[in-house]
């Protein structure tokens, strides 16, 4: 039983430019205790996925116009009250924002912004409520935590910053944790120990994580399962090494010979021509298909296609390429 | 921090030096003889001579200039021609009234703002925000003095609730005789208030912080009391202070109205007297005011802001 069941989510995000559907149709599902990936470039819909799920839309006029999504044992998030919504944030699902410099009120000491989380969800006094955030300070192991509950953001560095956001995160020991690409605003050696500590709680606890990122390195790095997202829809999901080892969607083997990692010496990147489409007014069809090598005239008509597992390989990795047979020579 | 007021007190040596010196050509330059005006148009010739060696009218501008500086430096501000009393005096009798009307009048403005603002706020782009901001606009454009005669007819003479104007003795009785001048003063600095601490509090609502707060499942007026108000707040705190310092000299007309023995009046009387101490002394006053209530304004912008530092 997944703890997390996204079924043909649908989101829209009002503009001046018009409606874009930024979430067009999207499912999947989240285990318990798996760390699950969503990849995808700038603008696909991954951080618009997941600010869905517990309806976080900053100060953007978005709206969920469909689907559903189920917290296993608590229901159907997409339907309920913005009231009861409350109850879930922070208890059950909590979120983890991308830039640490900014998801801190700059006016409210540290001790007491993790404390307010306690408090909202638990009845306890003032001074439990400083301990347990005292507790959970150095459970993100950051150095001297009685002298940091007094600081303000400012005072202390972005890394610190982020573990901050991550013990106010998992104060409440939620089911799942939603971290919205939580090391790309960091250098790249506080990044490592951010995931180590992501990770540490995974294997601590069973928590179940979902992590946005735009790098494939990182995925591989900590992820059980993935999807890959573009223009608004998952276009390849399974496990990491399916994904990765093996990709079978035309758009997920583009993203891999544009990574430097992947290159051998005597090939170059291969960037992926041409910019991903309007979300106001998408191509029908295959929304990769202008960008696509290996398209044919029949891949930019009807409907955008489902993800489907592929015949001859494993049931539980889908791609929504159209063509039956994808040739390997993409490059 | 001591030391940084000092600091920024000592940096009103060279500004006050350039206001004594702008205050003072300016006055040479304005027509109409101040010993004539204080004798009356039937004194000899020999009495007004005798008056403009008394207040050193007839020395030359030099050693007039050097003289205010003397009266500045000793905290005298000079000696008025009209009054026969220190500037000093003057002022200390009338401050009083025109802080009564700075403090009334900016906790009135706030009272009115703070909810509307926020209102206006919550409902952006519906009608409640438009009608507030009409209602607002509107209080901006009324002239004070209109909106004075209309306070006084209404709620002074129809209903009798206020007095129509005057001060009078101890501190309870001057704050209600003060109420309604503050409200005139106070309804335009609600008005700035009402519109700066509404764009302030959408900006802020927009911040990562308060989705942090969303997501930590915090309720709407939770969110808006802890985070969103008091982030937005420091942003009015400027502005309060902008409009305090034009309060406190800009008042002339609505002292007038309501008979209040303020700074403004004091200051209008002398320039129709040509009572030249008195001006000066004004000038130089109201400057160190400015500068005073620059200070504070920071200070208060530090201890609200933990990222601002007082330099």
């Amino acid at each position: 039983m997944s703890i997390l069941s996204i079924r043909n989510l649908q989101t829209e995000f009002r503009g001046p430019a018009g409606i874009a559907r930024a979430v067009d149709g999207v499912s999947f599902d989240v285990n318990p205790g798996e760390i699950f990936g969503i990849v995808g470039e700038s603008g696909c819909g991954k951080s618009a996925t997941c600010r869905s799920i517990l309806r976080l839309f900053a100060g953007a006029t978005a709206r969920i116009v469909g689907g559903e999504v189920i917290l296993e044992g608590t229901g159907d998030l997409a339907q309920m009250r913005e009231s009861d919504l409350a109850r879930v944030r922070g208890r059950e699902v909590a979120f983890i924002f991308q830039d640490p410099l900014t998801a801190l009120n700059p006016t409210m000491r540290i001790g007491k912004q993790v404390a307010e989380v306690i408090r909202r969800h638990r009845k306890v006094s003032r001074t439990e409520a400083r301990e347990a955030a005292l507790q959970l300070l150095r459970d993100v192991h950051i150095t001297s935590p009685e002298r940091r509950l007094d600081a303000f953001p400012h005072e202390l560095s972005g890394g610190l910053r982020q573990r901050v956001v991550i013990a106010m995160a998992l104060a409440l020991q939620p089911r799942l944790i939603i971290a919205d690409e939580p090391t790309t605003a960091l250098d790249v050696t506080v990044q490592d120990q951010i995931l180590r500590l992501l990770k540490e709680r995974r294997d601590g606890t069973g928590t179940s994580i979902i992590f946005i990122t735009h790098d494939l390195g990182v995925v591989s790095q900590i992820c059980d399962r993935m999807a890959v997202m573009y223009a608004g829809r998952v276009v390849e999901t399974g496990s990491v090494r399916q994904v990765l080892d093996h990709p079978s969607h035309p758009y997920t083997r583009a993203l891999l010979d544009a990574l430097p990692g992947q290159v051998s010496r005597d090939r170059d990147l291969t960037p992926i021509e041409g910019s991903p489409p309007s979300l106001i007014t998408p191509p029908s069809g295959c929304r990769f298909a202008p960008r696509c090598r290996v398209a044919r005239p029949c891949c930019a008509q009807g409907a955008a296609p489902v993800l489907k597992p592929r015949s001859g390989v494993s049931a539980d990795h889908l791609d929504a390429c159209i063509l039956t047979e994808v040739p390997d020579a993409i490059a | 921090m001591i030391q940084v007021i000092f600091k920024r007190l000592l940096m009103l040596v060279p500004v006050l030096i350039g206001i004594t010196l702008i205050g003072f050509l300016l006055l040479q330059v304005m027509p109409g003889d101040a010993a004539e005006r204080a004798m009356g148009t039937r004194a000899s010739a020999e009495e007004l001579a005798e008056m403009r060696r008394l207040w050193g009218l007839d020395l030359p501008v030099w050693q007039q200039y050097l003289l205010f500086l003397r009266d500045c430096l000793t905290g005298s501000f000079g000696v008025s021609i009209f009054h026969k009393k220190e500037v000093i005096t003057l002022v200390a009798e009338r401050l009083p009234f025109t802080l009564g009307i700075v403090a009334l009048s900016t906790l009135i403005a706030l009272v009115i703002a703070l909810p509307f603002a926020s209102l206006a706020a919550l409902r952006r782009g519906r009608p409640a925000d438009h009608a507030i901001r009409q209602i607002f606009v509107a209080l901006i454009a009324v002239p004070p003095f209109w909106l004075s005669y209309v306070l006084i007819l209404w709620l002074s003479l129809r209903l009798g609730w206020f007095p129509t104007g005057g001060v009078g003795e101890g501190l309870a009785e001057n704050l209600y005789r003060l109420f309604l001048p503050s409200l005139v003063v106070g309804l335009s600095t609600a008005a700035l208030i009402q519109q700066t601490l509404r764009a302030a509090l959408i900006d802020t609502m927009k911040a990562d912080y308060v989705d942090t707060a969303r997501a930590k499942g915090l309720r709407r007026h939770e969110i808006f009391l802890r985070h969103v108000m008091p982030n937005s707040l420091i942003s009015t705190i400027s502005i309060i202070g902008v409009r305090v310092s034009w309060i406190i000299g800009g008042t002339v007309v609505v002292e007038k109205i309501f008979s209040v023995p303020g700074l403004g009046s004091l200051l209008i009387d002398a320039i129709v007297s040509r009572d030249l101490p008195v001006i000066r002394g004004l000038t130089v006053f109201f400057a160190i005011m400015v500068v005073i209530v620059n200070l504070i304004t920071d200070i208060l912008y530090a201890l609200a802001d933990p990222r601002v530092r007082l330099e």
